[in-house]
């Protein structure tokens, strides 16, 4: 199951009908919390996205409140928050913000454009040469992909595996994927 | 200002004091807000003496000055009518208390920035959206850190005597608690010898130290992210805390980037000032008229 959440409808339904722009921590800390409700109450989705298409403007606090502390909070898995987050609708100037902080947690995720997926935040070239690789061709195997780069088929375990665990590629049924490459958004629409 | 900080220090909190404006003809963004932060900082309500020269007051009351004023200290003098609409108040004089604050003022400077950053000051398009970010974290640190409301103010302006060009001038000023006193309220602070307003100043604007960052490293960003659109759009940064005074110093500006021992006055002020853009050839001409202006000037 796939969960689509507009982060500007949850802005407007949690902090105020008139805001456009996700602006200061106690912003961030009350939209994040609502997206963490919403996930909860849905229950267990394999890919929830969070579309900032409706998004004037991010600053670097608001940012780290809601991408930073939920993609930390994805990753304790004690709190029933769980699978693939992922972003969409994110503009130039919203990744600055957004970037900014990935950098600083040293974090990455998967962030989707116009039917394209691409990669965020800190990965090192040879993660990001194999999940482009998986992008390019997924679903794969790991064989295939180790075919692709020519690597021995541990390294190409290791690193799609260290990938799989910092939840930027998806493994099923002894494939890799890039997260809502295969699965499109046709689930649950949180309003 | 430091001249009023300066006779502000040697007394008493308690203590009436005057602050005489009638002769004055210009204040920037950081004077005015700073004169607000001066009323809160004192235990016993000023007086104020409103400038005489009426283009001076008249410019103070576009800026939205002394509405506030007029709620902070006993105001002797005329004071102008307040009139909306002057292009060069890019935002008037604002408090910063909450949250929602920060909101309303981004909101507020959206549509007329784009006109006045781009279309005046000739930036790139792309700085519109970096500039009301910066404006964000700047007035945001007024809501996590100071511990009581502040003031913001933005206005653009020709800064002839040293830039020759025109500026946008954000200034983010409270009376607050400071940066040293933020900062030793962090568990994890450790008190040294050397520690004092410009070591806190230090950690929080070059090394993004913050309070929360114990347990928290996703915290002291917003600084860095200031720094990061000043440098860019090749502007300057100054904060004054307490008794010390940092700056980020361009090309085109002469300032001491650390001043210590300076008379001591509470919270933050911070400065952040955008030149007009020129080409490079203007550019080069504007330098070389500049070096020789401030030669003539060091010999006179």
């Amino acid at each position: 199951m796939s969960l689509l959440i507009d982060v500007g409808t949850v802005l407007r339904d949690s902090v105020s009908e008139f805001y456009s722009s996700l602006l200061t921590r106690p912003t961030g800390a009350a939209v994040r919390n609502e997206i963490e409700r919403r996930v909860v109450e849905v229950g267990s989705p394999v890919v929830t996205t969070i579309d900032f298409s409706q998004i004037d403007l991010i600053d670097v606090s608001c940012a780290d409140e809601i991408v930073g502390k939920l993609l930390l909070r994805y990753y304790e898995g004690n709190n029933g928050l769980t699978g693939y987050l992922l972003l969409q609708g994110i503009r130039e100037d919203h990744l600055d913000a957004i970037d900014a902080v990935l950098e600083k947690r040293s974090l990455a995720l998967v962030a989707w454009h116009d039917g394209q997926a691409e990669l965020h935040g800190i990965v090192d070239e040879t993660e990001r040469r194999h999940w482009e690789i998986v992008r390019e061709l997924g679903p794969v195997t790991s064989d295939r992909v180790s075919e692709q780069l020519g690597t021995t088929d541990v390294q190409t375990t290791t690193q799609l595996t260290r990938l799989w665990s910092r939840r930027l590629l998806r493994y099923d049924d002894a494939h890799f994927t890039v997260p809502g490459m295969v699965e499109p958004l046709i689930g649950v629409h949180a309003q | 200002m430091e001249l009023v900080f300066e006779q502000l220090a040697a007394l008493p909190r308690e203590q009436k004091v005057v602050m005489d404006a009638r002769h004055t003809r210009w204040a920037s963004p950081y004077g005015l807000t700073t004169l607000l932060c001066i009323a809160q900082s004192r235990l016993e309500r000023a007086d104020f003496t409103v400038p005489e020269h009426t283009d001076t007051a008249s410019y103070w009351a576009r800026t939205g000055f002394f509405r506030h004023a007029a709620e902070l200290y006993e105001l002797h003098g005329h004071v102008p009518r307040h009139r909306e609409g002057e292009s060069d108040v890019l935002l008037e004089i604002t408090p910063i208390v909450q949250s929602a604050d920060v909101h309303g003022v981004v909101g507020r400077i959206k549509d007329k920035s784009a006109e006045i950053l781009h279309g005046q000051l000739g930036l790139d398009m792309a700085v519109t959206g970096r500039f009301g970010m910066t404006l964000s974290e700047a007035c945001g640190n007024i809501v996590e850190h100071a511990g009581q409301g502040g003031w913001v103010a933005v206005q653009t302006y020709a800064y002839r005597k040293r830039l020759g060009r025109r500026v946008v001038v954000i200034a983010v000023c409270d009376a607050g608690v400071g940066f040293r006193q933020s900062l030793e309220s962090s568990p994890a602070h450790r008190t040294s010898d050397r520690w004092d307003d410009s070591r806190a100043l230090e950690a929080a604007v070059l090394r993004a130290v913050s309070r929360y960052r114990h347990g928290d490293d996703g915290r002291g960003q917003g600084l860095a992210q200031i720094r990061k659109f000043v440098a860019k759009w090749n502007g300057k940064l100054s904060v004054r805390s307490g008794s010390a005074r940092l700056a980020i110093v361009p090309s085109w500006d002469e300032d001491e980037p650390m001043q210590e021992a300076l008379p001591y006055f509470p919270g933050s002020q911070m400065q952040i000032i955008i030149p007009e853009k020129i080409n490079d050839n203007a550019s080069a001409a504007f330098s070389a008229r500049s070096t020789v202006t401030r030669a003539s000037a060091r010999a006179s």
